[in-house]
């Protein structure tokens, strides 16, 4: 292990506009070493990476790669100084091959010799202990698959500086620690390796040093085997931080919805959802949890009214009645219009839950807009909510006129929330409430979630970090390929069992 | 080993940033620059390619378009027809249906028109007669825009297409038409409609020869701009255009709003139809719309859809346009002289909105110690 560095940063500064997204930030990343660049969202990771991988190029600052001074104008130089970009949202084309696509841009004779391209990549593959099929197509691949073509595409390449973003946020605690042993044998190969994250445990487990950066500033690198999950988190967040999500006992839970059998089919013609059963109740707060697109999107929507069914019912007792009301055949449209207070959190903030060129008070009117009877639309109420959300919520904006698109992530998901609870619903979905959200947000939403479930709402929250989930819901029901494969009490289970369940049908299909 | 060519130090030359708000009175500052900038490269242009005296040229575009009562009349009754199918179209492009066919739904209200004016012009009261022909024509345009919104709400087909298509169609009618209502005999075209009578002849108003114009058009105008901004159903238009998951998310009926708005688009248009055979030309050929379908589309976005700016744009397209017509005479010049005017003056204009959203910087880097 020679302590040359394979790349070096000095005094990186990268400004838009106003925002100062990287001020003077120093970082260095030695041969045959892991550094996890950890801070929340906003902070300047994906900034940093970008400069490195040349999509962004600094304003100030100077980038050493190997020792000597480079400018990196385009991802085009980059890759010939060795650099490899794992980007969260996988590139690559599904009806091609592994093969196909790890060659995809490369110069070469006319002839391509596919062959020769397989061993060379099962040779990579063998080295390093990767599983993967150089002619399975894309399609074919889960999500964990794909991110090792990925991978090995850049290895392929002749990178020696691989970077990932967020590499595990799509996958379960068992592929992630498949995946983990891969880069270690990397690392110990001699290639340097950037993780980009903001999840602690990964760091401690994985890591040789952290950096770790706030708010587009540097603020410090230290060993891994020196830091505390607490230290950390007082570095990321500049303060102490109580990381404990409180879980009040469910008080008197009642039935709220109850799903049979429920089936739906997308346009494609595949199961979505295959006979999903599940009772919801009033005060309890029951977790959905899953490899993305095991059903999640759809089962919300499905009881939302946005998605056909195929077969099964949904019902819904209002909390005074005694009889159950039959909704399944109902739209969202006649749902609102039978007074069923059913509040929705889309996954998809502004592609469903908002719409990001509007104002924060159109915004706020988007699933009222059509009370009153008068033609024209009423905007002083939604202004007047949109500013007690404002205030309740802590939104930083420049006002209500702001569009929302303009915020912060976080502050998007503080509209979007806030106006799904202003409703006083007695449903209440949520859909990756705190994805994108750095730690403060996310516990304020936690603790909206808390509220809302003390009032007795039934609330359901899809989750991908299992760690949370865990402590903060009741129950945990998790999906897997559309299929209901448990539902477990979050109080007494781990995270393995819940991995083991994700994967479950998966399994069962490749016997 | 990796290539080490690359790892040379070289600057790019220009970097590009986003820029913070701009102030209002800087934003126009610079906008008022680009078309100083743009009439001084046309100068040039004019110079170099013609040798005229660019100053003349100048004088004489505005010759043409305000040089005499009758030619300002004139151009602004243009303006006015441009300015009508612009407004018309805007509700449709709010929601990102991409009606191309204005050019058949205002055909299509203008050939209803003359029929009325053929047929029951001189039979018909006046007071009677302008409001069936302002009915019919928002009929015909009606059904001309609902055709395609139809197609596309319950079977999803491509709406430009389709609206492209009804083009022709409404070209074919009217010229199936003209076969009946030729005057002279075969003259092949319609000759003046009711050209003693003047029956279903826009009247003078206030004194005004297109007083009627500038009333209808600016009534349709104002309350466009109102039923977008205020009403919950411009309010549905502008969510479905911007997302319609959103807009099925917030329980609005999607298939619904589009037929409507296309139906209202449509409308708008026939009625723009109906201003342009009762109201300027008095007659009806497959010229009658004359491209205005499509140059509408042009205002609308120039003018970021917005209404008012329109009425600053469609005037601008129709001075140049008038403009041409008299340096083409004047100077011997070919027509298309003006056009490339045009396009200089629209290419600082709009150029001119990437300087005000962001800078550019030298590719000098500061360097720290």
């Amino acid at each position: 292990m020679g302590q040359i560095n394979a790349i070096e940063l000095k005094n990186i500064t990268k400004r838009f506009g106003k925002i100062t997204a990287s001020d003077r930030v120093c970082m260095n990343v030695r041969r045959g070493e892991i550094l996890s660049v950890l801070g929340e969202n906003g902070s300047g990771k994906t900034t940093l990476m970008n400069i490195i991988s040349g999509i962004y190029f600094p304003d100030e600052g100077q980038i050493f790669v190997n020792g000597q001074e480079v400018a990196i104008r385009s991802p085009k130089d980059a890759y010939h100084l060795g650099i490899g970009m794992i980007h969260q949202h996988f590139k690559l084309i599904d009806v091609l091959s592994a093969a196909e696509n790890i060659v995809l841009g490369l110069p070469g004779k006319l002839r391509l010799n596919l062959q020769e391209v397989a061993e060379k990549i099962n040779a990579l593959t063998a080295k390093y202990g990767f599983e993967l099929d150089p002619y399975q197509k894309i399609y074919e691949m889960s999500v964990s698959q794909k991110q090792t073509v990925e991978i090995v595409k850049m290895l392929y390449r002749g990178a020696n500086i691989l970077i990932l973003d967020e590499p595990t946020a799509v996958l379960t605690p068992q592929e992630a620690d498949k995946l983990f042993a891969v880069l270690r044998n990397m690392r110990d190969d001699g290639r340097a390796i950037i993780i980009i994250t903001h999840k602690l445990q990964e760091v401690m487990a994985l890591s040789d040093r952290v950096t770790v950066l706030r708010k587009g500033k540097y603020i410090g690198t230290i060993p891994t085997h020196e830091a505390t999950v607490e230290l950390l988190t007082e570095m990321m967040v500049g303060e102490k931080v109580n990381l404990d999500i409180e879980r009040p006992n469910p008080v008197d839970p009642q039935k709220r919805l109850i799903l049979r059998n429920l089936t739906c089919v997308n346009k494609e013609g595949a199961t979505t959802l295959d006979h999903v059963s599940l009772e919801a109740y009033s005060g309890e707060i029951l977790g959905i949890a899953g490899i993305a697109g095991s059903g999640q999107r759809e089962l919300l929507e499905a009881i939302a009214g946005l998605q056909p069914i195929e077969e099964g019912s949904i019902e819904y007792i209002a909390p005074d009645a005694n009889q159950a009301l039959e909704i399944s055949a109902m739209d969202a449209v006649n749902i609102g219009k039978l007074g069923i207070r059913l509040s929705f959190v889309p996954e998809d903030r502004l592609g469903m839950g908002l719409v990001g060129s509007m104002d924060m008070t159109d915004n706020m009117m988007i699933r009222s807009y059509k009370k009153g009877k008068f033609f024209f639309v009423d905007r002083k109420k939604p202004k007047n909510l949109a500013e007690k959300v404002i205030e309740e919520l802590q939104i930083n904006t420049p006002g209500v006129d702001t569009p929302v698109s303009r915020l912060s992530g976080g502050n998007v998901q503080k509209v979007l929330v806030g106006r799904e609870i202003a409703s006083s619903p007695t449903v209440l979905m949520v859909a990756y409430p705190v994805r994108g959200l750095d730690i403060h947000s996310s516990y304020t939403i936690y603790h909206l979630l808390n509220e809302q479930k003390k009032n007795g709402v039934a609330v359901i929250c899809v989750g991908e970090d299992l760690d949370v989930l865990i402590q903060l819901c009741d129950r945990i029901l998790v999906l897997s390929n559309g299929k209901v494969s448990g539902i477990v009490d979050a109080r007494q289970t781990t995270k393995d069992k819940i991995g083991i369940l994700m994967m479950h049908t998966v399994k069962e299909n490749q016997k | 080993m990796q290539k080490q060519n690359h790892a040379v130090y070289k600057e790019p030359l220009f970097r590009v940033s986003k820029r913070e708000e701009l102030s209002l009175w800087r934003a126009w500052l610079i906008r008022i620059c680009a078309i100083l900038i743009s009439l001084i490269v046309c100068a040039a242009v004019i110079y170099f390619l013609t040798k005229l005296n660019p100053i003349q040229v100048y004088e004489a575009i505005f010759e043409g378009a305000l040089g005499t009562e009758k030619r300002t009349w004139v151009t602004l009754r243009d303006s006015l027809i441009l300015l009508c199918i612009a407004v018309a179209i805007t509700p449709a492009f709010k929601m990102k249906f991409w009606n191309v066919g204005a050019e058949g739904q205002v055909l299509m209200g203008g050939l209803v028109t003359a029929a009325i004016m053929i047929y029951a012009g001189d039979a018909l009261p006046s007071i009677i007669l302008f409001p069936v022909m302002l009915l019919a024509s928002a009929l015909a345009g009606l059904l001309w825009g609902f055709m395609p919104a139809v197609f596309k709400a319950k079977w999803n087909t491509n709406e430009t297409l389709f609206t492209l298509m009804l083009n022709y169609v409404a070209m074919q009618l009217v010229s199936f038409c003209i076969v009946f209502w030729e005057n002279p005999a075969g003259s092949n075209a319609v000759g003046i409609i009711n050209s003693i009578t003047e029956a279903g002849w826009f009247k003078p108003l206030f004194g005004l020869t297109y007083g009627w114009n500038v009333i209808i058009v600016l009534v349709i105008t104002i309350v466009m701009y109102a039923y977008l901004k205020y009403t919950k159903q411009g309010y549905e238009i502008a969510v479905v255009g911007e997302s319609e998951n959103t807009a099925r998310y917030a329980g609005i009926n999607v298939k619904k709003v589009i037929m409507r708005t296309m139906a209202i688009s449509g409308a708008l248009c026939g009625i723009a139809g109906f201003i342009l055979v009762s109201g300027a030309s008095h007659t009806i050929s497959t010229n009658t719309a004359g491209g205005r379908g499509f140059t509408a589309i042009i205002v609308a976005w120039l003018s970021k859809l917005n209404a008012f700016v329109m009425v600053l744009v469609s005037f601008l397209l129709v001075f140049m346009e008038k403009g041409s017509i008299q340096i083409a005479s004047q100077f011997n010049l070919n027509e298309y002289a003006s056009d490339v005017l045009t396009g200089i003056i629209l290419f600082f204009v709009l150029g001119c909105e990437f300087f005000i959203h962001y800078r550019v910087n030298k590719g000098h880097r500061k360097k720290e110690n």
